[in-house]
């Protein structure tokens, strides 16, 4: 093995790997804001106002990230309808339309994440709040909502792994991402192993951050529990 | 008693399997190719690899009185596939190049081919100035290379997994220009529906664009397939084969 390949193209693979994040970042913040009111409605007791959410994130939970990439991206550039939209300066980027997919599929995993957060919150909370007399959006905010999140945290932390792995999926649509670089770096020199492992070890260095700043706001939101519940092993 | 029985018997199995492996492997040659280059490779609705590369490999192999199988394998990682041994030889329609030289040994070249731009019917392009336009390309290939080399930071390169998703970009309108082989171009151009709406720029460059069967690094065989390839090179089956789908020669 030759490292010095890594070494001559790691400026390259840096550049893919800004673009990662910034894939990430985008999808994750945008999928987070449409989360929040998919989960509230995906609770609703109407079935009308449920089942919407319900059949969304049925589809994007029960169907491969890469078909969906593959369908904003080559599937609707098939219609002369959306080729000639407004919509089509958008939809002519392979960046706007992996983030229009990844924002799709994780809005819908984190939707589910944020419903079993709030059912799981325990029913004595919620009737302390109609004890004391708070209207619904007042418990929302005060209660369900900040508890929710404390609850939320360790399973939010594991999406936005997962959206850090899957966004390797833009390589296949002509995004030079960290995985996309690597394959363009390896195409030239035929240096899989090397690059990969290059490639590998900075996808780790990222999940580290991710994993190290959700432990430090999972002991911030939690504080009240005391010290007991927040003893996690640093490692592992 | 019957624990001990179904351990025995899986054991028995797993041994079973893995010798059959072993001696699978030592008698079969293992060509590689992509499946998704027409007329050159290709899957056909059966699932069966298709086309000149794999009539060539079939013919080899006849010639050589060997048992061969084909496989399939994506572009990028036909390469690393070989070096991993997975296959022990490439028949993708892969250029030699002195890069490929380094890391693979080629046969002698079984046919040749050149680069040629694609664009819209009508278009004029200026191809010694393509600055600002969008070109495509299929990734790791001789087409991607050149315009890496050339056109790097002047106009915008996209690169695609296989050549198949080039053409529908190009269809799609997110690309200007196309560079492409130029025999699977001009199969694509009379099959695909689609050879009103584009047509080739220019004229075929890097002409001597030789194909080659690749093998792994001091790997006798290469000198078996050569042997054979001479062969059917003599004796007809090449012309042959060529006939069933190009007009002319392409040897």
């Amino acid at each position: 093995m030759d490292f010095s390949v890594v070494v001559e193209y790691f400026p390259r693979l840096l550049e893919g790997t800004w673009v990662s994040i910034q894939l990430v970042l985008l999808s994750i913040v945008l999928g987070g804001l449409f989360a929040l009111p998919i989960a509230l409605a995906r609770i609703s007791p109407v079935l009308w106002i449920r089942s919407l959410p319900f059949a969304y994130i049925f589809f994007f939970r029960g169907t491969p990230l890469l078909v969906q990439i593959f369908l904003v991206y080559y599937g609707a550039s098939q219609f002369d309808v959306v080729r000639e939209s407004v919509l089509w300066p958008i939809l002519r980027e392979p960046f706007w339309c992996a983030i229009i997919a990844f924002t799709l599929n994780t809005s819908a995993y984190t939707a589910e994440i944020f419903r079993g957060a709030i059912q799981a919150i325990p029913p004595g909370e919620v009737e302390a709040c109609k004890v004391v007399g708070m209207s619904k959006t007042q418990m929302y905010r005060r209660v369900l909502l900040p508890r929710a999140f404390g609850i939320v945290l360790p399973a939010y932390g594991n999406e936005i792994i997962l959206m850090l792995k899957g966004s390797a999926l833009a390589s296949t649509i002509t995004i030079l991402d960290l995985t996309g670089m690597a394959r363009t770096i390896i195409a030239r020199t035929y240096t899989p192993i090397e690059i990969f492992l290059a490639a590998g070890a900075i996808y780790l260095l990222i999940s580290m951050v991710i994993i190290a700043i959700f432990r430090q706001v999972e002991k911030h939101q939690n504080r009240y529990l005391g010290s007991v519940s927040i003893k996690v092993p640093d490692k592992g | 008693m019957k624990l001990k029985t179904i351990i025995m018997g899986s054991a028995l199995f797993v041994g079973a399997a893995l010798t059959g492996a072993s001696a699978h492997a030592a008698d079969k040659i293992r060509f590689a190719t992509e499946g998704a280059w027409a007329p050159f490779n290709y899957i056909d609705s059966t699932g069966t690899p298709q086309g000149f590369d794999v009539d060539i490999a079939h013919a080899l192999c006849a010639q050589m009185k060997a048992d061969c199988e084909i496989v399939t394998q994506d572009w990028d990682g036909l390469i690393p596939g070989l070096k991993v041994r997975k296959f022990d030889a490439i028949i993708a329609s892969m250029s030699i190049t002195p890069e490929r030289e380094k890391v693979v040994d080629f046969t002698n070249k079984y046919y040749s081919g050149g680069l040629r731009f694609l664009g819209r019917t009508g278009e004029t392009v200026d191809l010694k100035n393509l600055d600002g336009k969008t070109i495509g390309a299929q990734r790791a290939t001789l087409g991607a290379q050149y315009l890496e080399d050339n056109y790097s930071g002047k106009a915008k390169l996209k690169f695609y997994d296989n050549q198949d998703n080039v053409y529908l970009d190009l269809v799609s309108g997110r690309l200007d220009v196309v560079l492409s082989d130029e025999l699977p171009t001009y199969n694509w151009l009379k099959t695909s529906g689609n050879g009103d709406k584009f047509e080739f720029k220019g004229d075929a460059f890097m002409k001597n664009d030789n194909i080659g069967i690749a093998v792994r690094k001091g790997d006798k065989l290469k000198d078996k397939l050569n042997e054979a390839l001479k062969a059917i090179l003599a004796n007809g089956t090449y012309q042959k084969i060529n006939a069933k789908y190009f007009p002319f020669s392409i040897y």
